[in-house]
């Protein structure tokens, strides 16, 4: 069988990448200096550039809904949001929900309790659009849940038990009911398993 | 002593940090010092391998490359066969086959790299189709025969029914892609990544590397989602950044991008299964033929036990007098398939079904009475001739599902709908309604001896500060793990779950206690720590030399013993008594017990577009205890998900042996506007053959979504479904060969 081999392929070019260009943004509470590439999206600076690992990356083509951070307080995919556009913007990740030493936003609350998180790595995502949802419209129908929250992709829960969670986070956050804290039947783990909320800890 | 904690909805002690953001996923880990890796691959099925090119224009001296020729040890990774390479070294079995590796300091030059290497393949005409290969002789990786009764019966049946139902592959799409980060240490090799299966890859490497096993350390990292898809896969993944950190001389990690992700890795076995069923006139089964093929792709991964599972429920909980099952799982040249949530049962299940709807209408039965009359009850044996005595549900399940559903009154409620169709107005002309069930079992844990030939060894640590850490190689992939852990460790000492540390395994310090696959963490390892639990008790008590009947004296206790050494307790998994399994014949217990469960499908259609909307589904099932209900009806949700999407939209296209639409947005997983409502119940009849009574969860979800949706298709359209996923393309053809007087059937092939 003789076919035709494939010639060389064009070669990329290693060296002359774009220069870097400053970028002033204001993340979590805090203005933020980044030298970034006219290509770069805001995923890439937000989890390479500022450490910032806890938006997460599904799919990099808008698909998904995992990257959702607020933008001006505007839930958007910073996978499809070129860094160099946000300069100036105030950006909002999920570690600003609840910094350590804080307690768990109602939101993720409500997502421990009732079940609308099996995986987690959609979870930040959706933390984010609920989030700014409930802000917004403090009791949502559930037509509403369901439209505010179709961008957002879960292989996991079936939905269902998400939507619960968005009930009884508005419930909470309207004053209805005080769900008891998940965290305070939790141990802190030690030794070499101090994975979980240590200052700094993670391995970062 | 402290209130039970099986059966409660204690909150999940993996939820907080990956609520936070703090989760670290393996991605997440610190990248200075840290080299990322990318894979070339062959964009050919089937060929040989003429020469890898470098183009001279790149700086090769600011990366690595590795190749088949710089394996240290023997290029395979070994599963139930050996027989597929880390890295191809001459032949070409597939497309996207891994053929060279490249790793650098940055990802952007990395992946410059990969572009800048050119695999020449000579190609030689590859095989892409079961059937055909089957017919041309290629190689099967696993042929089963299950037989039962007299072969001849059919010869007495007052009527045959036969029918072919096909079934394409399923992504998993779980949310986190693949990843996995190697690093040399004085110690040996340091694996840490996204997967289900620590020991398997321990176990799979020090061939490859020419190491012994005792350098070998994986630790898991959070994982996003696995269902499978992180069972086998990660094994090779994990050979290809140890053989990149071992030739950068720096730790280096590979994370696949979505459309590496969905094109390169293992997923579920597509096929056909050929049903030839004897009746009489009154609707009894007499014989059952049933022929199954999978195609298994260009290696044998694990095709022989997910053929294994799928030929053990293909005659399902039926009272089946004689019986043939005939199942072969086939080499082609697609990219090798492998577990996926249910390995093969919700294959073999989905044909059963929608065959059997067939069968009812032949004899002029409804669905229920012809399932009435032939499932199993106590008496009754499978088609292994396994008697499962007392620990039955079939009709239970069924009777509940009818009513919880509303089923006949649906149905009739539909027909009333459907016939006054033509006098709607507008879109509304083109709806047409229709519900339909399942009715299904699935085997608990491993199949035949496997759980005897993994003897799982699981255990508890007590530590310094009076808590007690679970000791298990059990991964949390989004299930729960370590909170049902927990659970049971808990009420084996008789602590709260307070007092008890349950996290994410490393092999230096768990012990192997199987994979996290076959539904079987809860029911076998959740048993093992109970066990545990309660010795580990008894071995402090004897220690202290008396009781210690409060939480507190107790914890104290296990801190002064801990204080003074390390104070362990490890058990091993015994079989039951009175489990007995025929490998060679197919005969006997193949599974301890049985969850059984009935699902109810409710959909409309729209005949101008053929699209599909689920409007609620209804999922019964008998699960022998449920451990934690929020956790228990979450698997069963998120698994009649899957099964709703594998059913209806997700559509794996093949092009020359790659996959074609390999996006998240032209592979359609359900969204939220696809998912119904779903309502989950369960039935409790506690068995003996686990100490808290419990049966495996995860995948029994799976199985019954695609029967029931067929069916209510069916129901809906006077079509039958016999080939999914039932695309809109797929359902208007098939009305439109209704129209046309031919078979009703949307058989096209891919
Ligand atoms: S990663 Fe941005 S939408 Fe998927
Ligand atoms: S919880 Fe796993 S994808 Fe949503």
């Amino acid at each position: 069988m003789s076919q035709p081999l494939k010639g060389p392929q064009p070669l990329p070019d290693a060296r002359s990448a774009p220069p870097r260009q400053m970028v002033r943004l204001i993340v979590n509470g805090t203005e933020r200096e980044v030298a970034v590439r006219p290509y770069d999206v805001l995923l890439d600076t937000l989890r390479n550039d500022l450490g910032l690992t806890g938006t997460t990356r599904g799919c990099d083509m808008g698909t998904c809904g995992c990257c959702t951070v607020h933008m001006d307080g505007v839930p958007q995919l910073s996978c499809l949001t070129l860094t160099l556009l946000a300069e100036g913007a105030e950006i909002r990740t999920i570690e600003d929900v609840a910094p350590l030493g804080t307690d768990l936003h109602p939101v993720q609350r409500a997502f421990a309790t009732q079940g609308g998180s099996q995986c987690g790595f959609c979870t930040p995502g959706f933390v984010m659009t609920v989030t700014e949802l409930l802000d917004r419209n403090p009791s949502p129908s559930d037509d509403e849940i369901r439209r505010a929250i179709s961008g957002n992709m879960c292989r996991c829960t079936g939905y269902n038990k998400i939507v619960d969670s968005v009930r009884t986070a508005a419930a909470e956050l309207r004053g209805e009911v005080t769900p008891k804290a998940p965290e305070e039947s939790v141990p802190t783990p030690v030794g070499p398993y101090d994975k979980v909320r240590s200052p700094g800890g993670n391995g970062r | 002593m402290a209130e039970r904690a099986i059966g409660t909805d204690v909150p999940r002690i993996e939820g907080i940090e990956k609520l936070t953001g703090e989760a670290v996923y393996v991605d997440d880990l610190p990248t200075e010092g840290v080299w990322f890796g990318a894979t070339v691959r062959s964009d050919v099925p089937r060929g040989r391998i003429a020469s890898i090119d470098r183009n001279p224009a790149f700086p090769w001296d600011e990366v690595v490359v590795v190749t088949a020729a710089d394996i240290p040890g023997r290029n395979v990774i070994p599963l139930l066969k050996e027989d597929q390479p880390a890295l191809a070294a001459r032949e070409i079995h597939h497309a996207e086959e891994p053929v060279a590796l490249v790793a650098a300091p940055s990802r952007e030059l990395a992946a410059r790299a990969a572009a800048a290497l050119t695999v020449q393949v000579e190609p030689l005409p590859a095989t892409l189709d079961a059937e055909a290969a089957l017919a041309a002789g290629a190689e099967v990786f696993k042929r089963i025969e299950i037989r039962k009764g007299d072969p001849d019966a059919a010869d007495r049946a007052d009527l045959i029914v036969e029918g072919t139902y096909r079934f394409g592959s399923q992504e998993h799409v779980y949310i986190e892609p693949q990843g996995m980060q190697a690093e040399w240490t004085e110690a040996g090799l340091v694996l840490r990544g996204s997967l289900q299966c620590p020991y398997y890859i321990v176990g799979s490497l020090g061939a490859l590397l020419d190491e012994p096993e005792d350098r070998i350390r994986v630790i898991q990292m959070a994982t996003g989602g696995g269902f499978g898809g992180k069972e086998e896969y990660p094994t090779l993944l994990a050979a290809h950044a140890a053989l990149l950190s071992r030739a950068a001389g720096h730790p280096v990690r590979i994370v696949y991008d979505r459309a590496e992700d969905m094109r390169a890795t293992t997923k579920r076995h597509p096929g056909r299964v050929t049903h030839r069923t004897g009746l009489t006139r009154d609707g009894r089964i007499v014989s059952m033929d049933v022929d199954v093929l999978l195609d298994a792709g260009a290696y044998c991964t694990l095709s022989p036990v997910v053929l294994s599972r799928g030929a053990l429920h293909a005659t399902g909980p039926y009272d089946v007098p004689n019986a043939r099952v005939l199942a072969r799982a086939v080499a082609t040249n697609f990219p090798p398939h492998g577990a996926f949530r249910g390995f093969g049962a919700p294959q073999t299940i989905f044909a059963l079904e929608t065959h059997l709807e067939e069968c009812a209408e032949r004899v002029g039965l409804s669905g229920v009475e012809f399932r009435r009359r032939n499932l199993l009850r106590p008496g009754g044996t499978l088609a292994t001739g396994q008697d499962l005595g007392q620990d039955i549900a079939a009709e239970a399940v069924l009777d509940r599902a009818l009513k919880e559903s509303g089923f006949e009154e649906r149905r009739a409620a539909f027909d009333a709908f459907n016939a006054q169709a033509a006098r709607r107005e507008g879109a509304f002309r083109f709806q047409r309604r229709g519900i339909g069930l399942a009715l299904f079992h699935h085997g608990a844990g491993f199949t035949g001896s496997g759980e005897v030939t993994l003897a799982s060894r699981a255990g508890l640590a007590g530590l310094p500060d009076g808590t007690v850490l679970v000791l298990s190689a059990q991964t949390e992939i989004g299930q729960g793990t370590r909170t049902v852990l927990a659970q049971a460790a808990a009420d084996g000492l008789g602590l709260p779950v307070d007092r008890i540390r349950s996290v994410d395994p490393d092999t230096a310090v768990a012990p192997n206690s199987g994979p996290t696959v076959a539904s079987r963490t809860s029911m076998v390892i959740g048993g093992l720590l109970l066990r545990a639990g309660q010795e580990f008790r008894a071995k402090v008590e004897a220690a202290a030399g008396r009781a210690l009947p409060t939480s507190d004296e107790f914890c104290a206790e296990i801190a002064r013993q801990a204080g003074e050494g390390p104070l362990e307790h490890i058990v091993q998994y015994q079989a039951p008594p009175g489990i007995h399994w025929d490998e060679e014949h197919y005969r006997g217990d193949a599974y301890a017990t049985y969850a059984w469960a009935c699902y109810v499908a409710a959909l409309e259609v729209d005949t101008l577009t053929g699209e599909t909307q689920v409007l609620d589904f209804t999922a019964v099932q008998e699960v022998g205890r449920v451990l934690n209900p929020v956790l228990a009806s979450g698997q069963i949700e998120g698994g009649v998900t899957q099964g709703i999407g594998w059913a209806l939209l997700e559509n794996v296209q093949w092009e020359k042996g790659r996959m074609r639409n390999a996006t998240m947005t032209d592979y359609i997983v359900p969204t939220f506007p696809d998912t119904p409502p779903i309502r989950v119940h369960f039935l409790e009849h506690p068995h003996d053959r686990a100490p808290h009574g419990a049966k495996g969860i995860g995948e029994l979800p799976m199985d019954g979504p695609a029967p029931a949706i067929a069916n209510a298709l069916r129901h809906a359209l006077g079509i039958h479904v016999r080939e999914i996923p039932a695309t809109a393309e797929r359902v208007l053809s098939a009305l439109e060969a209704g129209r046309a007087g031919s078979a009703p059937t949307p058989e096209s092939r891919p």
